[in-house]
């Protein structure tokens, strides 16, 4: 195996509150290899917004992020703010689920393009203008020389996220952090959108992680998958054999609740009962409440993540117990 | 916004129109009788009725209003009672070190309010900006004349810093009597945009967009002042039109205190001389003059926010 282009470990984040701090990333193990697609799946509120902000430190204080986020071998977190402003928008892009509130409304999508070039590149006026126009055109947006002056409002909402991805690939970056950039999106518009990231990812050689909360989203175009819960990483691995024969019950759970992955496009209808508030869990399996194979062991310590065969992670007691996912033949 | 701005201006002509109305109505209802306060002392029947008839006070008011409007449309608002000479002449005079003092106020109460709302909203609930409020709450409960003569006597008459009244003569002097004015105009409105400010400031810096902007990696400045700063100024030109009927409020209380020879000064002589024609003229202008100021920050908003231009 390659060395990964990011390695993450014990990532914990917390954010303060009025009711104090609440760490919403709870030790969080990723690796991410060069090119690679991860998916980061998760039920809403299980800290997949909040783990990209922290590769990126975006964790305004007295918000705080630990552990270790090895960036091509160096660690970010002890980074100074200008080091890693060095490494935001260069190195590392991200685009949010809703690119009508992420991009500025009263800033045309060049202004926007030519921010991020003025930050990170040595381009001249006319060279940086000519680069924003080549960018609209990589995304797909037609007649970019026209549209690279319009705002935000006179684009559809395929054609923002498309901008908004061209903004965040204006510097080239190795990685671009996708926070659930269809969700928002019609179901046609979604595909577009996903083939635009794989087709992106082939010919820049970037890799990617895409925070989703569909299933079908990783299954189509993810080569590895984190299932976050409660802040934690509940298992890891490549998608094919995840999806197979999944090894964290959390998992089963989220495959069975939806009848195909592959082809059904549905947010997630999991398990019954509602996910744990962040900090209240505790020393024990975070998803023990609500799981079928709960036995003492997931209530006396927290469940370490840990190595199985094919590179395979899994933070589950009895992950050697559970049944095959129904589909897993096909 | 420039090919609106035709329709903008047409849009006006109702409210000029309800603003003359407005106008007429008004001083049909201030008290006191403008021939006997002409005369005096010499007031005898037979020169109120010649008075009053000059002033066509003796006509139903529907015929006065009616004339009132014919003359207004030719740019005549009468003759002064007490000066004798045009009501446009004695507001010409008088309206140019007005207009100057609001806008050298408008650009003090911007100077004080938007960096003090930026510095309150990036330490919001901490020391800087509790204190912050605090001096601004003080600044929005103290009445716009005692804040004046507060200045009048400490900076004024205390240290001499500054002139206590007057215009002075010459540009230089001009400006010089006119800041202690300006600044406590200034104040006041800065103590209202202030309030407003702190809070969007406070929303701004939390908006995606801004979000967006630092992990593009740009300079925390340039996220300042590229995004959150423009977007803020947005609002903080539609709480300046908004407010800006209070200014000018203001502008006659405060130039009474300094003795600015203003048009704000004018309505208050007029009122106390029965100058009907006078008050009548200057709230006329008045009114007009914020009219105006809504159509240029209607105009300067769609040129920040593209949204509004379609
Ligand atoms: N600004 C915030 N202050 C306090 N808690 C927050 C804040 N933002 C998110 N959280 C909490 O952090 C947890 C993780 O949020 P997030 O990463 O946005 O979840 P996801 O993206 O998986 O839906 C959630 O429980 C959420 O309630
Ligand atoms: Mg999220």
């Amino acid at each position: 195996m390659t060395t990964p282009l990011l390695s993450i470990r014990g990532l914990r984040t917390t954010l303060a509150t009025e009711r104090g701090q609440v760490t919403v990333v709870d030790g969080v193990d990723l690796d991410v290899q060069p090119g690679e697609i991860l998916g980061l799946v998760g039920e809403s509120g299980s800290g997949k917004s909040m783990t990209l902000r922290s590769i990126l430190r975006l964790i305004r204080a007295p918000g705080r992020v630990s552990g270790q986020v090895l960036w091509r071998g160096r660690d970010l977190v002890p980074l100074r703010e200008a080091e890693m402003r060095a490494i935001r928008g260069r190195e590392i892009g991200m685009i949010f689920q809703e690119p009508m509130t992420a991009l500025n409304p009263v800033l045309s999508v060049g202004a926007q393009i030519l921010e991020n070039l003025v930050a990170h590149t040595d381009l001249g006026r006319s060279a940086r203008q000519a680069r924003a126009v080549e960018l609209l055109d990589l995304v797909g947006i037609s007649a970019p020389a026209q549209r690279v002056n319009d705002y935000p409002h006179q684009f559809s909402g395929g054609m923002r996220q498309r901008a908004m991805i061209a903004i965040a690939l204006a510097s080239n970056p190795t990685l671009l952090l996708a926070d659930e950039p269809t969700t928002a999106l019609d179901v046609t518009i979604q595909d577009q959108i996903l083939k635009l990231l794989m087709h992106l990812r082939a010919t820049l050689k970037m890799a990617v992680i895409l925070v989703t909360h569909d299933l079908g989203v990783v299954a189509q175009s993810c080569d590895r998958v984190a299932v976050l819960y409660a802040g934690r990483v509940a298992e890891y691995g490549a998608v094919g054999p995840v999806f197979a024969a999944p090894h964290h019950a959390y998992t089963l759970g989220l495959l069975r609740s939806v009848p195909d992955a592959r082809h059904a496009r549905q947010p997630l209808r999991p398990i019954g009962g509602a996910p744990p508030a962040p900090d209240t869990v505790g020393e024990r399996c975070a998803f023990m409440p609500r799981c079928a194979y709960a036995t003492a062991a997931c209530a006396t310590a927290r469940p370490p993540l840990v190595s199985l065969s094919d590179g395979r992670l899994s933070a589950c007691v009895h992950w050697d117990q559970l049944e095959a996912n129904e589909w897993a033949a096909v | 916004m420039l090919a609106r701005l035709p329709g903008r201006l047409l849009q006006m002509i109702p409210t000029f129109v309800l603003i003359g109305i407005v106008v007429f109505v008004l001083i049909r209802l201030l008290p006191g009788d403008p021939a006997a306060a002409l005369l005096g002392i010499h007031a005898t029947p037979e020169a109120l009725a010649r008075i009053n008839a000059q002033l066509g006070f003796n006509r139903p008011v529907w015929v006065q209003f009616l004339l009132f409007v014919g003359r207004l449309l030719h740019g005549d608002l009468g003759i002064s009672v007490s000066e004798r000479i045009p009501v446009t002449e004695v507001i010409a005079r008088r309206l140019p070190v007005t207009l100057i003092l609001v806008v050298m106020a408008a650009i003090f109460a911007l100077i004080l309010a938007l960096p003090l709302a930026f510095v309150a909203a990036l330490h919001q609930n901490r020391l800087t900006d509790v204190a912050l409020r605090g001096i601004f709450q003080v600044g929005l409960s103290t009445p716009i004349f005692y804040i004046g003569l507060l200045m009048l006597g400490f900076l004024g008459a205390r240290l001499h810093w500054f002139p206590v009244g007057g215009i002075g003569n010459g540009v230089v002097s001009g400006f010089y009597h006119l800041f202690l004015p300006a600044l406590t105009l200034g104040i006041g409105l800065s103590a209202i945009l202030m309030r407003s400010l702190r809070s969007t400031v406070i929303g701004v810096l939390r908006a995606e967009y801004v979000e967006f902007a630092r992990a593009k990696g740009i300079a925390p400045w340039r996220v300042l002042t590229g995004h959150v700063l423009r977007n803020s100024l947005i609002t903080t030109l539609t709480l300046f039109g908004l407010n800006v009927g209070t200014l000018l409020g203001n502008t006659v209380i405060v130039e009474n205190v300094f003795a600015v020879p203003g048009i704000g000064g004018l309505l208050v002589e007029a009122i106390f001389g029965r100058d009907y024609p006078v008050v009548q003229g200057v709230t006329l202008v008045l009114a007009v003059m914020v009219s105006l100021v809504f159509l240029l920050t209607d105009i300067a908003e769609s040129w920040l926010d593209p949204r509004l231009n379609g």
